[in-house]
């Protein structure tokens, strides 16, 4: 199974473990709650006994929560570093955000709006603003990573899936916000190399005709 | 009873007593901490009201994709008014500013604040912030569209009206701190004899913690807002980029503050089911010192996460990974707190009275909100939920469910004290279970799309996630029918509801229980003598074979 980019399944499987460890930890909470509210009802008369802690049983809910915490945290440590470093032959998209849209410039000068990028190749992707933060968001590659004025961010993936999904911005940016979006095409090796060279031929004869 | 020697008349309630003013005036020039409290808790409600209207108004334009009702202009301003206005003017005053001022003093076994003066003013200038708000919005220039965290450059760049809100956030932030103050100093200084510290009840620990941070981390966003105002009116270059600044920077002063703020937030809440969960099990709280002492340590490691909030702003790898395992760390004092309060319900005696099923509700809601922290704690999936409806809703079920649920628990608990009147029971049971089916029904469904990658403050969306949107505008109708139950019946309650004199209807034991039904002026005809813990239920004890210390 190909995955939409390198981050799915390390960001799916921390999601995964931590709900997991939550949704047991909540049953267990409230099936306990529910049942000491029907087992010492009122109603039925018992007299109730001061209970007033249990040094052993605070040390047990203490430390088994730290266990379960920490590798929470490992996993999404370590799915997050490798996010730091582009791979060397990483080819390099210059994304530029402004209200309310984005720019996608390429290593030769082409500019799109849509961004284009080929299968099984790492894109670090630079994050440029013009005017006011916004953050370049990929749902479907799991990434997402603010696009501040004057602070060069960057984000790198790689996709092992063809097809075209949604950049949206996520960091509140005025009027259209929610209109922000673009989209990643992510084509074969061939496709792209068609497409770059189509692309370029266009700018070029641009530029004579001016 | 002995008689006092006080020179006011205090065999009378407090609502009844004539001091030097008259009608309106004895209200609002009044120094007395419970009319305070009662000043705070009507206009707090006002604004709740506005706020809810907000709400209500943006959940009905996400009904459908595309403009349902309003323009995109109008929905950012009313996302931001609700924000500002919910923070600032229901969440942050609600425990401390309402049932703070009122019981504080009372349960410590003291006449009144430190200093009575300084908490008149402090509501003056609740209300001065408040006001100003809400001008703001008819103001020419049109509402404030930055979203209640002012992030620059977005905040200093557009033309609506900032400087009022951020005026506005700086007045309510000295009236927080000066809250902050009175509490501090009233719990050092005028703790009745015998009370000592760990007879002090938990609502009084948690008090005592949030009030530190409202002095310590409140004067940071004050100076930073102002920073903000300069930056806008006189082109000071702190934070804009185009004028040298870091928007980075402001990102970091901003949630200092208004991090520590969330337990601001939250702390009184746990303090309010800490009180309720013995009252309604009637035995004494499981594990007093841990829940105490869990208060100091939310404060203290509370103040250290702040840029988990920023984890996509592009922060060094470093400052990453400890912000990260420290927001991990400070999960653990809240799951201490949740443990113990379950470990109290085991061989009480449990009446599902209102006030417990809020309290229960908050625990079953604030650890969804809990639990989903932890989720967006983890880095990596932090980069992917950050932003989203996913954290919309992790915060509606942490302030919402618990801080909200927590006052409306406070309400039903200490209503016939405050007010020497009864409520309907069996009416506000059902709105209980709308409120609580409502929220639901409203909240989870952002879990989902946020996942999904719906991004937050959104006037549109696309069409996958129109099944989301609609079923969470239903959940807002259903939830909004639960208020309007709970608040007519309490005010009918208020209006016409069987007048009690009884002191202590529910059978608690702190000290507020001990004095008239409503409380007097000075709240005791003499200062109590405190001579034991404040949930002993020493008739538990009483006539029992068994050691119960070891029962488990």
């Amino acid at each position: 199974m190909f995955s939409a980019s390198n981050y799915v399944d390390k960001v799916d499987f921390a999601f995964i473990f931590i709900t997991a460890i939550s949704f047991a930890l909540l049953i267990l909470i409230t099936i306990l709650m529910i049942y000491f509210v029907f087992k010492y009802n009122r109603k039925k008369g018992v007299k109730p006994v001061n209970i007033h802690g249990n040094t052993t049983l605070e040390i047990i809910w203490t430390a088994i929560p730290v266990l379960l915490v920490i590798p929470m945290f490992y996993y999404g440590w370590v799915g997050f570093v490798e996010g730091n470093n582009p791979p060397k032959d990483s080819m390099t998209v210059k994304a530029t955000a402004q209200m309310w849209k984005w720019t996608f410039e390429y290593p030769n000068g082409v500019k799109t709006d849509t961004m284009y990028v080929p299968q099984n190749r790492p894109v670090k992707v630079d994050l440029i603003s013009i005017d006011v933060t916004h953050a370049f968001f990929v749902p479907a590659f799991r990434i997402k990573r603010d696009v501040v004025p004057n602070r060069n961010n960057m984000v790198w993936f790689t996709s092992e899936n063809t097809g075209s999904f949604d950049i949206a911005c996520a960091e509140y940016c005025g009027l259209n916000h929610s209109y922000m979006y673009s989209k990643v095409v992510v084509l074969k090796e061939s496709e792209y190399a068609d497409w770059l060279k189509i692309q370029t031929d266009k700018m070029n004869a641009a530029a004579i005709t001016q | 009873m002995s008689t006092h020697t006080s020179k006011v008349d205090n065999s009378v309630s407090y609502l009844e007593y004539q001091g030097k003013h008259k009608g309106l005036k004895a209200w609002i020039f009044s120094t007395d901490h419970k009319r305070i409290g009662l000043l705070y808790l009507v206009t707090m409600l006002f604004f709740f009201s506005i706020g809810v209207t907000f709400g209500f108004l943006m959940r009905l334009e996400l009904l459908t994709p595309g403009k349902t009702i309003i323009d995109p202009q109008t929905y950012n301003s009313f996302f931001t008014l609700h924000g500002i206005i919910m923070i600032f003017l229901f969440i942050i005053p609600g425990l401390p500013a309402v049932f703070g001022n009122f019981f504080l003093p009372i349960m410590i076994g003291a006449k009144d604040v430190s200093f009575p003066r300084i908490n008149l003013l402090s509501w003056w200038l609740f209300l001065l912030g408040g006001i100003l708000a809400i001008v703001s919005v008819i103001m020419p220039g049109g509402a404030v569209d930055t979203g209640w965290t002012f992030y620059v450059p977005y905040s200093v760049r557009t033309g609506t009206n900032v400087w009022p809100a951020l005026l506005a956030a700086f007045i309510l932030g000295f009236s927080s701190i000066l809250t902050g103050l009175n509490f501090v100093t009233t719990v050092h200084r005028l703790r009745a004899p015998g009370m000592s510290w760990f007879r002090l009840p938990l609502f009084i620990w948690s008090l005592y913690s949030t009030a530190w941070i409202q002095v310590l981390a409140t004067p940071i966003i004050g100076i930073t807002l102002l920073m903000v105002f300069f930056e806008r009116v006189f082109g000071f270059g702190v934070f804009d980029p185009a004028l040298g600044g870091d928007p980075v920077l402001y990102q970091h002063l901003f949630w200092i503050y208004s991090h520590p703020a969330v337990y601001i937030m939250i702390l009184p809440a746990m303090g309010v089911i800490s009180e309720i969960i013995p009252v309604f099990s009637r035995r004494t709280i499981f594990g007093y010192k841990f829940i105490a002492f869990s208060s100091i340590a939310i404060a203290f490691f509370g103040s250290l996460v702040w840029a988990h909030h920023m984890f996509t702003a592009g922060m060094s790898s470093p400052a990453m990974f400890i912000f990260s395992l420290l927001t991990f760390i400070v999960a653990i004092p809240s799951a201490i707190k949740v443990f113990n309060w379950v470990s109290t319900l085991y061989k009480g005696s449990i009446q599902t009275d209102p006030p417990l099923l809020y309290a229960l509700a908050f625990i079953f809601l604030f650890a969804i909100g809990g639990f989903t922290g932890l989720i967006q704690g983890a880095l990596s999936v932090n980069m992917h939920i950050h932003d989203t409806s996913f954290i919309v809703a992790h915060f509606h079920y942490v302030m919402f469910g618990g801080t909200g649920f927590g006052i409306f628990a406070a309400l039903h608990y200490w209503f016939p004290k405050m007010f020497g009147r009864k409520y309907n029971l069996k009416t506000a049971k059902v709105g209980f279970w709308t409120l609580f089916v409502g929220f639901n029904v409203l909240y989870f469904p952002m879990f989902i799309m946020g996942w999904l990658g719906m991004p937050r403050r959104y006037y549109d969306y696309l069409p996958e996630f129109h099944i989301y949107h609609s079923i969470s505008t239903y959940g807002s109708w259903i939830l909004i029918t639960g208020l309007i139950i709970m608040f007519t019946n309490l005010y009918i309650g208020y209006k016409r509801g069987a007048v009690t004199t009884e002191e202590n209807p529910w059978g608690g034991e702190t000290l507020e229980w001990q004095t008239m039904t409503p409380p007097p002026i000075e709240n005791f005809d003499v200062i109590p003598e405190v001579t034991g813990d404040p949930y002993g239920y020493k008739q538990n004890d009483e006539n029992e074979t068994v050691k119960v210390k070891e029962a488990l």
